[in-house]
């Protein structure tokens, strides 16, 4: 099963490397993890999305809690919750149909193109993992010059909070 | 008027005098002649001069495991760092309390691949609790005492603290902190209420229980309590090698340890029990076998441990208990006492019946009228001379497994060895640590020919601090639990477990200013034994003694079996 694990750590050099020392060592599953400090400049959150059977994920939770950095966490799946990726993709748009083609499907997906190039836009879309392999699904292949995706960030619904 | 400033250095040794360090057990180099610079100037505490910085982890780590108390070692950067490393995983896989510090190359430098630099909090960090690279001499006094409260605190274990050279040149006003509050850390000690009640109601509905204890006991200092507990219950008791002297040896209730190497009464009973209760014991692979296998008998499982990941993690378990053995076991107790419920008298007294005729297979038994030395023999007689009151450190190897099911520990803290890592090496600067220690007590070192000769530049160091070990060598000639492994499972192709060239281990003793004596007939034992216990009290003594060389360890699991199908004599 899929898990989006929510962390609360102490900004300190270093902690990010024990999260992922602690995976790659125990040999548990990252898909994707993002990091970065929160509004109080000593904490840093991280997302970390993760597969694994009921008793694998019990133990991520627990090696994670277990790190001395770690202030606190909250497996997001466990409850109602949103999540949100960021995906900058850049494509090919040379001629007037591409351009016109290009422009439809990011207004479809409510992408915004953020970039113009002569031969090339860059569009930026956020939302939910399955939202953006949507949107890379229905561009041509061909037509994909880069990618480049944030991985999950994710947070609880209303009162449903991870802070100290 | 301004506060003394001091150097980064003479904060370092003032913060382990609040500690109220003993022994620091380390070895100099450049990165921290500052803090050796201080270490001439105090008295405080005494440092080791190791001959290795393996040894000196080691050392502090047996003075850890001796004492209860944190135990110290101090390296200096890169090659004294990696030499740790050792010491220090052998420590985290047993959960010991230590304090490593080593020293860094100057700030400026790191990075550079400088003179004598590694990446020390980088090497280190999947093998301790917490470790610290301290980027500012103000940090030195705070990172010290979060590194001991660490250390000791929950589950112990190792911490180290990295410090560049210049930090330890820097000065700052000192002041070492009274309390520490960690937001990130709070470890939690006492078990959950629910918990422990639902526990006692399934303890009382046992059929066939078993109490399963480990190291937990010893590093909770929780004999009394689990002894109160387990005669209160009347219950058959085993332990993992890592919690032997939690319970009396020669208590009846004791069925002896278990797992790959344990006694046959005692695997049969975890197997076949209803009810299970572990305390302190973390179902390791060499305890418990194929997970699978032992969970094919139905059992309801109480565990208590401090370590939440601890609980689950192989087998699955029913009570969990997070806590502090101690505190758990006293509430366990009290409720025990005060209620009016009490065991089933009639399915115990017929677990018990079955449990002795298991018992009644002596699976320890061995040729007791062989002509060479047997291992089991020099054991048993260690146990005799010494009465039973001698600490024992060992190796790792068959030489380990007979000390701890032949030499019947009945007091926690005596049984010195790594079971997590099984570093060959330990024995030595184990027996060091322990010493220092107690320096009135007996303390012998249990070891082969293999591990002896991985640390076996420390008899030096026993030198110059004048320790009166008495180093008990079963010299079979052999990597003897290797060749076992070759012996039952390839078929008897001894690929390089036959160590040739073995230096002759008396002299070599003597070179470094000891006693040395080779023992190679079975009626020399008792009076080597009684020799060095008495007219050598207070010299170190290597004693030699050649061994049969095919003997094995029995009884035997397997790897990857299950507990009920071990290979007996
Ligand atoms: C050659 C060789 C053969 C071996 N054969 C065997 C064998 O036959 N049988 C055997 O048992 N072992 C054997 N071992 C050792 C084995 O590898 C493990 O080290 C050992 O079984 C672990 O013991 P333990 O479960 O008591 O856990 P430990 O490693 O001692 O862990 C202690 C547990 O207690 C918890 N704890 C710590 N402090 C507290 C506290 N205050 N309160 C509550 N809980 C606490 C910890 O969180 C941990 O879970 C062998 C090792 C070697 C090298
Ligand atoms: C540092 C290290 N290297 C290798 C091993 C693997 N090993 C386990 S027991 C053993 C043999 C030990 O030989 P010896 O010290 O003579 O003891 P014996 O088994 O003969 O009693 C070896 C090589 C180990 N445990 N530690
Ligand atoms: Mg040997």
């Amino acid at each position: 099963m899929r898990h989006i694990i929510s962390i609360l750590m102490e900004n300190e050099a270093g902690a990010l490397s024990r999260v992922a020392g602690l995976f790659s060592a125990r040999g548990y599953n990252i898909e994707s993890l993002t990091v970065a400090p929160t509004e109080d400049a000593t904490l840093s959150r991280m997302t970390i999305v993760t597969t694994g059977s009921n008793e694998i994920i019990e133990q991520i939770t627990k090696q994670l809690n277990k790190l001395i950095d770690v202030i606190k966490l909250q497996d997001l799946t466990d409850g109602d919750h949103i999540e949100r990726e960021l995906m900058l993709v850049k494509v090919r748009a040379a001629t007037g149909e591409q351009r016109e083609e290009m422009k439809r499907l990011a207004d479809i997906f409510r992408g915004r193109i953020i970039d113009v190039a002569d031969r090339t836009y860059t569009i930026e879309l956020t939302g939910p993992g399955s939202k953006l392999d949507a949107f890379i699904d229905a561009l041509e292949s061909g037509a994909i010059l880069e990618t480049v995706r944030t991985g999950a960030s994710g947070i609880g619904r209303g009162d449903r909070m991870l802070k100290i | 008027m301004a506060e003394l400033e001091l150097t980064g250095a003479e904060i370092v040794i003032r913060c382990l005098h609040a500690e109220g360090v003993k022994y620091v057990f380390g070895y100099p180099g450049g990165a921290v002649l500052n803090i050796y610079d201080e270490i001439y100037k105090q008295q405080e505490f005494e440092h080791v001069l190791v001959r290795h910085e393996q040894a000196a982890v080691h050392a502090a780590d047996a003075y850890a495991r001796a004492t209860g108390k944190v135990g110290v070692a101090l390296v200096t950067s890169g090659p004294g760092a990696t030499n740790a490393v050792t010491g220090i995983a052998t420590a985290y896989m047993d959960s010991i309390p230590l304090v490593v510090i080593s020293g860094q190359v100057p700030t400026a430098a790191i990075g550079q691949d400088a003179f004598q630099e590694v990446d020390t909090v980088g090497i280190t960090r999947p093998c301790v609790k917490h470790n610290f690279l301290v980027k500012d001499v103000k940090d030195i006094a705070p990172t010290i005492k979060k590194a001991f409260y660490i250390a000791a605190s929950g589950r112990p274990g190792p911490v180290l603290v990295d410090i560049p050279k210049d930090i330890t040149q820097h000065s700052c006003v000192f002041q070492y902190p009274e309390t520490i509050s960690m937001r990130s850390y709070n470890p939690t000690s006492k078990g959950h209420a629910g918990q422990i009640k639902r526990a006692v109601q399934m303890l009382l509905e046992a059929k066939r229980p078993v109490i399963y204890t480990g190291g937990g006991v010893i590093l909770g200092d929780a004999s009394a309590q689990l002894t109160e507990f387990c005669r209160e219950l009347g219950y058959p008791v085993t332990s993992t090698l890592m919690g032997l002297g939690g319970y009396k040896a020669n208590d009846p209730l004791f069925l002896g340890m278990l797992g790959m190497h344990g006694t046959y009464e005692a695997n049969m009973a975890m197997q076949h029990c209803d009810v299970l209760i572990s305390v302190g014991a973390r179902f390791d692979d060499r305890v418990i076998g194929n997970p699978k296998h032992f969970a094919k008998e139905a059992r309801r499982i109480i565990h208590i441990d401090i370590d939440p990941s601890s609980i689950s993690k192989r087998v699955k378990v029913d009570v969990p208990i997070v806590g502090d053995v101690r505190q758990v076991l006293e509430e366990l107790n009290r409720l025990l006492k005060g209620g009016s419920e009490r065991p089933d008298a009639q399915a115990l007294k017929a677990w018990w019946a079955q449990i002795e005729l298991w018992r009644a297979q002596d699976c320890l038994k061995y040729d007791r009228s062989a002509s060479v030395i047997k291992p089991q023999y020099v054991v048993e007689k260690l146990y005799e001379v010494t009465r039973g009151d001698a600490f024992v450190t060992s190796d790792v190897g068959q030489h380990q497994m007979w000390a701890a099911q032949y030499y019947k520990f009945d007091q926690p803290r005596r049984w010195i060895n790594s079971g997590g890592l099984g570093t060959m090496g330990v024995g030595l600067p184990y027996a060091m640590g322990v010493q220092l220690a107690y320096p009135d007590a007996m303390v012998a070192c249990v070891t082969g020919e293999g591990s002896i000769q991985m640390n076996i530049q420390e008899l030096s160091t026993c030198k110059e601090y004048k320790l009166p070990l008495k180093i008990i060598l079963l010299n079979n000639g052999y990597l003897g639990m290797v060749r076992q492994w070759q012996e039952f499972f390839y078929e008897e192709r001894y690929a390089e477990s036959y160590v040739a060239s073995l230096p002759d281990f008396a002299k070599l003793a003597e070179a470094y200013g000891h006693v040395g004596m080779r023992i190679e007939k079975p009626e020399e034992v008792e009076p080597a034994l009684r020799r060095a216990f008495t007219e050598y009290k207070d010299q170190l003594v290597f004693m030699n003694f050649i061994t049969d060389p095919r003997e094995n360890v029995y009884p035997m699991i397997p790897a990857g079996k299950g507990l009920s199908e071990m290979i007996l004599v």
